[in-house]
């Protein structure tokens, strides 16, 4: 017994599509020949993000926190000979901080993790996150039993307006005010719900916690049902997302025989069902009026507010949702109390946030990290920096709701409140960073574009209001553009903003006018001079190779799908712009940045 | 037993694993859609007639949500990711190289039903952008290059490329 190892497999989303499952399995075959003591909690279906997926498929080892990067099935033979049988650390396989300029042992000591905070993710990675023995082993249900023993509903009530938890899905309105509504509100039948519809493209928080921990969010739901008189609740949760809905599901099923759910729970009288509800695939779904049509069986269209669904929801009954990271909250703020949890953040925005850390940046991944700290801190501390060491431009949170964040505001302190003042809001958590070959117009394009296929189509200003903004950009990306085009497009989107129905159309013209305002000479550039600055949109970009910084490598001829490239070896090579289509290929693999844009 | 009455029965199968209580429409539909990968006309008459539901509205779901198709879809469906951070990072290149060999465009399927294009808004692989997911097989780091090879892997016959 000497000799007890924990393989961690990280078989979130990101490190499966790296063929963590491959490792998984592999590690088993070949444990399974060993006569060893080891447990192995490395199952496909166990261990959720650890975080830093770009580095996937991740493998941590305890107790000696080691944790391998990158691990191939041929490494895992590896592996087991010399880091579980033995007390070996394989320096190939660590990771390589290059802000530390160091190969670390353990992902505790990363550079990527120093400055994370972690409440809504305290377990992802660390839990076999199908076992309801490992939660509870962390202290899972204990924050459920300590509010159904010594709590009356209102003081669970008063703790949570305490602490000043925000909705995590991106309005962010007091958790605790919203259930004192439906806590006041008539009525015998309650309900609550969990809006884990992450439709934002290009977040993955919420995906992250459903798979990795999904008993903190059942567990959260209780607590709530308890504290406004609800006994049946539904997780909403995106279909694409097969590992959460199976997660959660066997979640319930051993909540249930555990006895943390369904009738007379710790034998304190109060009763509690949860069901999954799988999404249909609608973006508007993620509004929770739109959502609620959807759980009844309907098409996901909204409806005007009031009444709000804490006092008129599901089926006209009173009903909270809240979205998948609040819900992850909630727990951690009855076991540790308010006081704790208002102690970290911003003063107006309190505890943490995850965000997805993705696009042009080192250290791609999930982050946690307390409300206040500045954008430097996340992009260049966590984050690693820029890909490529090219140039930063700007960062866009809050998705298709929200705008982007200019370098010169780089020492901005996130809370929902910073955000919201600079055009952009907080939204469900991604954070997208754009470096200088991303054009600004087109990423304004591409949001409204994803709206428009999204718009449910019931309130004129949302449909008709954000297909004309859409073609007016479709018109400046492909050198159409006109004088007059960019105020046309603030004056659309501020009739948009003010008169849709719903946060999806209100929201809608956001990215757009974020990014005139932050990037008005990139429009301008497309319009009057008929160029593109970061040689993205194709009618407008004209590529050419500097015959000074060429060093005749050869890649780019190598990368060039219509073969436009020619040149000797180790000489200068030319572009043959008749043939070139402009797709970017030889720009991405230049070592030396020869390609240029004209 | 004719297709129309085999549909039937098999749909009424699929419908019966729920009560027949309006809020289930959309999930039995999802059943539906998985089983025969798209929405035949029949299966949803059938469920209107299950769960005593206007057919208009059952055509009301099939065409609001995404998840649903009403025309078969190809052996292999290629979904090219198309959130955020794999759009700044070249999907559309994919899109066009795909529709260069291929000659579909998103929401189409090939003639000879091997392939069907769609994209989708994030995948949460967005660590290894751009991704394209071709029948739950992830292919990331993708160029326009290595793509074409992945697919004419695929065309070639090969149950399993990887």
């Amino acid at each position: 017994m000497q000799n007890k190892k924990t393989i961690f497999v990280c078989c979130g989303t990101g490190c499966q599509a790296s063929g963590s499952m491959k490792i998984y399995q592999t590690m088993q075959k070949i444990i399974s020949k060993l006569d060893l003591d080891v447990e192995v909690v490395a199952d496909i279906k166990k261990t959720g993000c650890h975080g830093l997926c770009q580095k996937g498929p991740l493998v941590h080892i305890t107790p000696q926190e080691i944790t391998y990067i990158h691990v191939k099935t041929t490494d895992v033979q590896e592996i087991i000979e010399r880091s579980i049988i033995k007390d070996e650390v394989i320096d190939r396989l660590l990771y390589f901080d290059k802000q530390q300029n160091a190969k670390i042992q353990s992902k505790n000591d990363w550079s990527f993790e120093k400055k994370q905070f972690r409440i809504a993710l305290r377990h992802c990675g660390c839990i076999a996150n199908d076992s309801i023995d490992d939660y509870i082993a962390k202290g899972g249900y204990q924050a459920l039993e300590k509010v159904l023993k010594t709590m009356t509903p209102q003081e669970v009530i008063d703790e949570i307006r305490k602490s000043s938890l925000r909705g995590r899905g991106g309005g962010g309105f007091l958790t605790g005010l919203k259930w004192s509504f439906a806590a006041k509100a008539q009525g015998d039948i309650k309900y609550v719900i969990c809006n884990g519809d992450e439709g934002d493209p290009g977040a993955f928080m919420d995906r992250s916690i459903m798979e990795g921990d999904p008993h903190t969010v059942l567990e959260g739901m209780a607590i709530c049902g308890y504290a406004i008189g609800a006994n049946r609740a539904f997780l909403y949760i995106r279909d694409e997302y097969g590992l959460a809905v199976e997660n959660m599901k066997k979640a319930i099923a051993d909540a249930h025989a555990r006895g943390v759910m369904g009738q007379n729970i710790f034998g304190s009288g109060f009763a509690f069902d949860a069901e999954v509800v799988r999404g249909g695939g609608a973006f508007v779904c993620g509004e929770e009026t739109s959502l609620i049509h959807s759980i009844e069986g309907s098409t996901g269209e909204p409806t005007s507010k009031p009444p709000f669904p804490a006092n008129q929801g599901l089926w006209g009954k009173p009903t909270i949702i809240n979205n998948v990271e609040t819900w992850a909250n909630v727990p951690v703020i009855i076991s540790k109390g308010a006081d704790w949890f208002a102690s970290i953040g911003s003063e107006k925005s309190k505890g943490t946030k995850v965000f997805a850390l993705v696009g042009k940046i080192n250290n791609t991944g999930l982050v946690e990290v307390p409300m206040g700290i500045k954008l430097r801190e996340i992009i260049f501390d966590i984050g690693g920096g820029i890909e490529k060491k090219r140039k930063f431009k700007a960062v866009q949170t809050g998705g298709p709701s929200g705008g982007c964040i200019p370098e010169s505001k780089l020492d901005l302190p996130i809370d929902y409140d910073s955000l919201i003042a600079e055009g952009s809001m907080m939204g469900s958590g991604g954070m997208i960073v754009i470096d200088d070959r991303t054009c600004m117009v087109e990423f304004a394009r591409y949001y409204l574009k994803f709206l428009s296929e999204e718009s449910c189509g019931k309130c004129v200003p949302c449909r008709e209001g954000i297909k004309s903004m859409l073609k007016i950009l479709n018109d400046i990306c492909e050198g159409k553009g006109q004088e007059g085009d960019i105020e046309l497009l603030e004056e659309i989107g501020s009739m948009v903003k003010a008169n849709s129905l719903c946060g999806l159309g209100k929201t809608a013209p956001n990215p757009v006018l974020s990014n005139i305002k932050n990037f008005r000479d990139e429009f301008e550039a497309h319009i009057k001079d008929k160029r593109c600055p970061a040689g993205v949109c194709k009618n407008l970009t004209k590529l050419y190779i500097d015959q000074e910084a060429c060093i005749g490598c050869g890649l780019c001829a190598k990368s060039c799908p219509t073969a436009a490239i020619s040149g000797e070896k180790k000489q200068p090579h030319v572009l043959d712009e008749a043939k070139c289509i402009n797709c970017n290929s030889c720009r991405e693999r230049c070592a030396v940045d020869a390609i240029r844009v004209h | 037993m004719s297709e129309i009455s085999q549909i039937k029965s098999e749909t009424l199968k699929i419908a019966q694993k729920y009560l027949p209580e309006r809020r289930f429409l959309l999930a039995i539909l999802q059943d539906i859609q998985r089983h025969y990968n798209y929405l035949p006309a029949e299966a949803m008459k059938t469920v209107a007639q299950y769960l005593n539901v206007p057919l208009v509205k059952v055509c009301g779901m099939a065409t609001f949500y995404k998840a649903f198709s009403l025309t078969p879809k190809g052996k292999y469906i290629i979904k090219v990711c198309d959130g955020t951070a794999c759009h700044i990072k070249g999907s559309l290149n994919l899109l066009s190289e795909i529709e260069t060999i291929l000659g579909i465009e998103p929401g189409e399927t090939t003639a000879d039903g091997l392939f069907s294009l769609e994209t989708v808004a994030c995948i949460g692989a967005c660590g290894l952008a751009p991704v394209a997911v071709i029948n739950d097989e992830y292919h990331g780091n993708l160029t326009p290059a290595s793509l074409r090879q992945i697919l004419q892997q695929y065309q070639g016959g090969i149950e399993d490329a990887k």
